[in-house]
């Protein structure tokens, strides 16, 4: 017999035929990307009280039942694609009678970020999923799909900010101007032309601001707490994660025990397999070396771990791929710049130089602690976002 | 201005079956269950009803079972047939393009440890989203307790050879059921003409209230109750009936069966206007199903090159209502069942957009839709990237 598949009954799309719904049918339309949280919300709220016709958009990015092995591991509300999250999202824009629409991203995600996720979690890499998603997701396939609707530009509930400059003709994206909240980090790869067609309306506002701004125009999710992990990776266990998901595929993955060694090659102890361990790390080692003892590096073709002092860690140098300039086009020139290589990182002053348009060598000043193979370099001037690429 | 035509998915209520219906939601309260006069007025309300469905599709009225829908109707007429056969092996035989509320029962008959045979749609016959008769009597076998087979599919609107399959069931000595939710009101409908031992349809889908169906149950035929409580309809369902419901469904069943002939053949102009105008206007669109054995309001198209998703919210935004597949499938990621089942390719079916027309609909309504359609399919191929197109953009005729 055929296998039937088992489909899920998300809420679908909405066809209102109800005529307080507006119909949306002029050309300067934004999509507002909702995702049912506060920030986002109160993105349909301003450019709904400014009089811009909006659409708001919700994504259907993951199916949270795939792996039901991780059911039970932390709540499914509050998460990427969760049904409350969906229906936070379609009461919000009821409550302020946008027309509203779930579309289903499901192929594009995994194809683009969780597959890759799993991949460079393999290959011993640190990565990070939201720049992904929102290069080839959120402003690729949501922003396609927004101008194929007749809304031409998206509107996110990012912290970040982008401005058009009249003398470079370049569009910039800048951090936001709640440093505690900016998401610039993860904007780096975004192109001229995604940058031109798009807004972050709380980019020029505090979180406090966002949250009074709510209140005063009745956001229904006002109150909501947010969320801060990997939105498809319940209780933030990557390993857990990746172990279901590649049990889904029909791989075993096996933990592969190992030497642990110092930078000077000696085997100082083992290790119960890589994955479990990242760049930087010094919980779990099981090493009683008298002093603190780090993870320096994860030798994927030995199967080695490589650990030594914090001193070992710290390095001035690294090059960076698939690189992304915003302010001007790749230049031929070295260029001076603070360069950020995690989220939470304090920018530190480094030169860059082009090695072709899409790598760069890094050279820091001062050494860095823990350059993670995975993670986003992003160059900085200022409050300006020059540019970034991909720790190799 | 708006225009509806997913009249698939639902109906409006007719304004006849509403004030048929009112009575019984204020002064006409009484529970049919009830001795007294308030009572017996129910009764004898849903007993009227039972009259007016069993003449819609040529039953006695003692064989009307009300069920609170379409989806609940089919429940009970697997599970319950299943139930009821006493047969040590029990399997069942369904096809590939039933709807969810066959599908999923008998996902669930899989799990219990019974045999499913879905049989696929094939052009054997040459007819595109038609089973063929041949098939389901390849798959019978000894064991073999039920074979359930829609009537009209609601993607494509394709009519299955209910006749033929019946006079395969009845040699077979098989219970055989027919989901007609989407051809009552649509086709004329015979029980006996058809050969069904169990039949299921749902008000909403011809100008009814929505939440309340019927289960056809031929005399002689054994289903076994899902529910368990009082003794409404004969211990097969038993619950308060809804009176309301049933008042308004056999008033929506009077109505389909006066005005069947004349909506038929009105809404069969309107829908090949459309189809029609857009398979000229459209280049590489085609229609989906074989076109010459289908219920006269429905068209499914295919539009290589634009993605039905985005093509839906932005007709709706230009106020055009129509659907990708069954209203409950969306927001899922895989292309539409049926369509993959009648052949399409996962691109074409992607593509695919069904407008259904309805009693209300009105000519204007079709040239409104007709000015509208063609533009925003052109947008969204222009606005498409490019290898999306050239994948799919040679037609599959």
């Amino acid at each position: 017999m055929t296998p039937i598949a088992q489909l899920e009954s998300v809420p679908g799309l909405g066809v209102a035929i109800d005529n307080s719904v507006t119909v949306v049918s002029t050309a300067n339309a934004v999509a507002v990307a909702m995702s049912g949280g506060v920030d986002s919300s109160t993105v349909a709220a301003i450019l709904r009280e400014r009089g811009q016709p909006i659409v708001g958009l919700t994504m259907q990015l993951w199916n949270q039942r795939r792996l039901p092995q991780l059911q039970g591991e932390g709540p499914v509300q509050h998460r990427c694609c969760s049904l409350d999250d969906v229906y936070d999202a379609r009461r919000v824009a009821e409550h302020f009678g946008i027309p509203f629409y779930v579309v289903n991203f499901e192929r594009a995600f995994e194809q683009t970020v969780v597959r890759p996720f799993v991949e460079d979690y393999l290959a011993g890499r640190t990565p990070i999923p939201c720049t992904h998603c929102n290069n080839s997701v959120k402003f690729d396939e949501l922003l396609a799909t927004a101008r194929q609707i007749g809304a031409p530009r998206i509107a996110t509930g990012h912290y970040a900010r982008v401005r058009h400059n009249p003398e470079s003709g370049r569009y910039e994206l800048l951090r936001a101007v709640d440093e505690t909240k900016d998401q610039s980090y993860f904007l780096f790869g975004l192109t001229q032309e995604q940058l031109a067609r798009t807004e972050f309306p709380l980019g020029e506002l505090t979180k406090q601001e966002v949250r009074e701004v709510a209140r005063r125009l009745a956001v229904p999710v006002a109150e909501k707490p947010e969320s801060q992990e990997i939105c498809f990776v319940p209780s933030g266990s990557y390993v857990r994660f990746i172990e279901s998901y590649m049990q889904e595929q029909g791989i075993e993955l096996r933990d592969e025990p190992g030497d642990v060694v110092s930078t000077t090659g000696e085997v100082i102890g083992r290790h119960n397999g890589l994955r479990n361990y990242t760049v930087g790390q010094r919980r779990g080692l099981g090493l009683a070396a008298g002093h603190p003892v780090y993870v320096v590096a994860l030798d994927r073709a030995t199967n080695r771990l490589i650990v030594g002092e914090d001193r070992e860690l710290r390095s001035t140098a690294c090059e960076v791929r698939g690189v992304n300039w915003i302010s001007f086009a790749a230049p031929d020139a070295p260029v001076r710049a603070s360069v950020r290589i995690r989220h939470r990182h304090d920018p530190a002053e480094a030169e860059i130089t082009p090695l072709d348009a899409t790598s760069a060598r890094i050279s820091f000043l001062e050494p860095q602690r823990a350059i993670t193979p995975g993670q986003a370099a992003v160059f900085y001037s200022g409050e300006q976002v020059l540019g970034g690429g991909w720790l190799k | 201005m708006r225009v509806y035509l997913d009249y698939n998915a639902t109906t409006p209520v007719d304004p006849a079956v509403l004030e048929a219906m009112l009575p019984f939601l204020g002064e006409n309260f009484g529970n049919a269950g009830s001795v007294h006069t308030p009572g017996q007025r129910a009764h004898a309300a849903v007993d009227a009803a039972r009259e007016s469905v069993a003449a819609l599709i040529g039953a006695k009225s003692s064989e009307i079972v009300f069920t609170s829908g379409g989806t609940e109707a089919d429940n009970l007429a697997i599970f319950g047939a299943i139930a009821a056969s006493s047969k040590p092996r029990k399997h069942v035989i369904t096809t590939a393009i039933e709807h969810h509320a066959i599908l999923h029962s008998c996902d669930e008959l899989v799990r219990q440890g019974i045999d499913v045979t879905v049989v696929p749609v094939s052009r054997a016959r040459g007819l595109q989203g038609v089973v063929d008769p041949e098939e389901i009597r390849r798959a019978l076998r000894p064991e073999t307790v039920l074979i359930s087979v829609m009537h009209a599919n609601n993607e494509l609107g394709t009519i299955q050879p209910i006749e033929e399959i019946g006079r395969i069931a009845a040699e077979a000595g098989v219970c055989f059921h027919s989901d007609a939710v989407q051809s009552a009101g649509k086709v004329p409908l015979d029980v006996n003409q058809l050969g069904v031992h169990l039949l299921s349809i749902s008000a909403h889908k011809f100008c009814g209230p929505k939440g309340v169906g019927v289960l056809y149950v031929r005399t002689g035929t054994k289903v076994a109750p899902r529910f368990y409580g009082g003794h409404a309809e004969r211990d097969r369902r038993p619950g308060t009936e809804n009176v309301p419901g049933i008042v308004g469904l056999g008033k929506a069943a009077e109505l389909a069966r006066k005005l069947l002939p004349e909506d038929a053949a009105r809404l069969r102009v309107l829908r090949d206007r459309l189809e029609s105008s857009l398979l000229e206007r459209i280049p590489a669109a085609q229609v989906n199903g074989d076109r010459a054995h289908r219920v006269p309001n429905t068209t499914s198209l295919s539009f290589p090159g634009a993605g039905g998703e985005a093509l839906l919210i932005a007709l709706d935004l230009q106020g055009v209502a129509c659907s990708t597949g069954a209203a409950c499938s969306s927001g899922s990621t895989e292309p539409s069942h049926v369509l993959l089942a009648a052949g399409l390719s996962h691109d074409d079916a992607r593509s695919s957009l069904r407008f259904s027309l309805g009693r209300p609909t009105t000519a204007a309504d079709i040239d409104f839709a007709l000015a509208v359609i063609p533009g925003v399919v052109e947008r969204i191929r222009a606005l498409s990237p490019r290898e999306q197109q050239t994948a799919s953009a040679v037609p599959a005729r």
